[in-house]
């Protein structure tokens, strides 16, 4: 299928893009060909979607593997019920939908179909937060705060292409619901595939700092890194801790750093309540740790549509906005 | 694989009565220890439940994990009083559990969950039972085995939407392993669906969506095992079978009662509703 371009700017773009916005190199359908990888060496793997084939990426499996891929059609409860009927016959379903409408419609059957009984079934959702132009029908703003707040589900935010693959390898092998946001299409590269390595559950500090602690999850890590060198050119030592698992949290990782740089910011695509910010505070009210926290994410409100340089803009979920919230919370060094 | 067959084709149709009269039984025992429970709903379901346990369903109760065997799902959560009288009565969960219906740290949930052993997945948020029969017939079949998936839903909870995405999806599939029971004992939680919200014509719907559709008298116990060896007769379509069930049914007293979700019992009515039980 034909990759798009980035949307011309002040113009709201298809939903067939990710935002490759200042990336240097891309990865075709990350997700889509992992799943064909996992798939080869595991034949329980089946995949499931809800209309959304072409724009979750799973349409690489669905080719590979037409046997093994269940069309389930506009019916997103229905998806998660029949992922869980095939998961509890000893297959390992990877359904996929948008954050939306897997959190906001399938809650319930997620609950008791899924996480009540442990059932292995993953859960892949694409356009998470401002990754995509339409508004608050489609911006998935607030799923990782209810995926957060259910029992026994592993809530995963991938950074890009590389964890997206290493991602699936992971949660393929582990026994369990999954909850992960997918970005699709052509997706950045940020971090290097030979040297990072992505453990179910484990944060990883990509960059050491002793002035303003960054931790980001999802791809908002790609802009706390981008922010960590800004600041560098102006005297501050950043650390980045990317959490691409948001449940089970990684306190230790997370305490760890905090411990020795309580000038915290955190960066999410998401709201900034119940996602990784709450989680951040948690773990540092609960350790007795007293720190300075900024949070830059979606704030209290439904996102506009438009193009997404815009919206990364207006609410400022950008770099800079990252670095300026490092430096408030430095003490305007 | 070793094939189980511990029930199978094995009881005609007055032992079959006998079995379902056995399940009544358990389910007052059970309804008395709590002084309530959806006894109504465990009556009027003990038919069907009797010749699926001791009939139909290819099942080993030492062994609940066998991957050939049938399954049934339980979409109705609050009619669980009437499958624990099954699996009591089968050998998978001792008759004396029976007293725990209810109690506080018992296995035996007033909605049953998948944490009791012989249920399938949990029921009782009404909707989610057929999706998961789906899937159940969609993994068995991508497997190679001839088990079959048995789904109970009950007339209230057809209004519940997802149940009609799943019958479209059963009938997409084709998924002549899946079969259907609806029981309509006319009665929800706020009154007859007629008041609350309208789901006749029942059968008319299942036959819209593609299923394989009979209506039959579901507290005669001839009438389900003809029904079901009928549709076993039909290929290619999932199988829905509409039964017109009585809430209450094998107890007078109980069957006459104005009808509710909750049938409310004096606790010196249980005497008598044995006896009319086993005089029926």
């Amino acid at each position: 299928m034909a990759t798009t371009t980035n949307p011309s700017p002040g113009v709201t773009g298809t939903l067939l893009s990710s935002d490759t916005a200042g990336a240097t190199a891309t990865a075709a359908a990350p997700f889509g060909h992992a799943l064909v990888r996992a798939g080869e060496r595991n034949t329980r793997i089946v995949g499931l979607t809800a209309d959304l084939g072409k724009y979750t990426d799973i349409h690489v499996f669905a080719e590979r593997f037409p046997e093994r891929f269940f069309q389930i059609g506009m019916a997103e409860q229905n998806l998660i019920g029949v992922a869980a009927g095939l998961a509890r016959t000893g297959f390992i379903p990877f359904a996929t939908t948008y954050c939306v409408f897997a959190t906001r419609r399938a809650y319930d059957f997620i609950a008791i179909g899924a996480a009540l009984g442990k059932t292995n079934v993953k859960i892949i959702a694409g356009l998470p937060g401002l990754t995509t132009g339409y508004g608050g029908t489609h911006q998935g703003i607030e799923d990782l705060a209810l995926m957060r707040a259910m029992p026994n589900v592993v809530v995963i935010d991938p950074c890009d292409a590389t964890e997206i693959a290493q991602a699936v390898e992971a949660i393929a092998d582990y026994d369990g619901p999954v909850y992960m946001r997918v970005l699709r299409g052509q997706v950045p590269i940020v971090l290097d595939p030979t040297a990072y390595r992505f453990d179910l559950g484990k944060a990883k500090l990509l960059r050491d700092g002793r002035d303003v602690a960054l931790i980001s999850t999802g791809l908002m890590t790609g802009r706390a890194l981008e922010a960590a060198a800004q600041l560098a050119d102006g005297g501050i030592q950043a650390a980045v801790l990317h959490v691409s698992t948001l449940k089970p949290f990684d306190r230790d990782a997370v305490l760890s750093l905090v411990g020795r740089v309580n000038t915290v910011v955190t960066a999410e695509n998401h709201v900034i309540t119940g996602g990784l910010a709450s989680a951040v505070a948690d773990a540092a009210i609960d350790a007795g740790l007293s720190v300075r926290l900024k949070r830059v994410g979606i704030p209290d409100c439904f996102c506009e549509s438009g193009s997404i340089p815009y919206l990364v803009k207006r609410y400022r979920m950008d770099a800079e906005s990252i670095a300026e919230a490092a430096r408030a919370v430095a003490g305007g060094r | 694989m070793q094939k189980v067959e511990s029930h199978s084709r094995a009881s005609t149709i007055s032992e079959l009565q006998v079995r379902a009269r056995r399940l009544r039984l358990h389910v007052l025992r059970m309804a008395e220890r709590v002084g309530q429970g959806y006894v109504g709903q465990g009556l009027d379901i003990a038919d069907l439940l009797a010749v699926l346990y001791f009939h139909e369903i290819r099942y080993d109760p030492h062994r609940l994990d066998w991957p050939d065997r049938d399954r049934f799902v339980l979409s109705t959560g609050h009619y669980s009083i009437g499958l624990y009288a099954a699996l009591a009565e089968a050998g998978v969960i001792p008759l004396d559990e029976l007293d725990t219906y209810g109690a506080d740290g018992s296995r035996l949930e007033m909605s049953g969950s998948e944490f009791t052993p012989g249920f399938e997945m949990t029921g009782g948020s009404l909707g989610q039972g057929l999706s998961q029969a789906v899937g159940m017939a969609l993994g068995l079949h991508l497997d190679g085995r001839d088990a079959r998936v048995f789904n109970l839903l009950s007339d209230g909870e057809l209004q519940e939407g997802a149940t009609w995405e799943a019958a479209m999806a059963g009938a997409y599939y084709r998924l002549d392993s899946l079969f259907a029971f609806i029981d309509c004992n006319n009665q929800q939680a706020d009154g007859p669906p007629r008041q609350v919200m309208a789901v006749e014509p029942v059968d008319e719907k299942w036959a819209a969506f593609g299923w394989d559709t009979q209506r039959i008298n579901g507290n005669d116990i001839e009438a389900i095992v003809t029904a079901i060896d009928a549709a076993k007769t039909v290929n290619g379509r999932p199988h829905a079978i509409v039964m017109d069930t009585l809430m209450g049914k094998g107890v007078r007293l109980f069957e006459q009662r104005e009808k509710a979700h909750f049938i409310r019992v004096g606790p010196d009515e249980w005497d008598l509703a044995r006896q009319q039980l086993e005089a029926s």
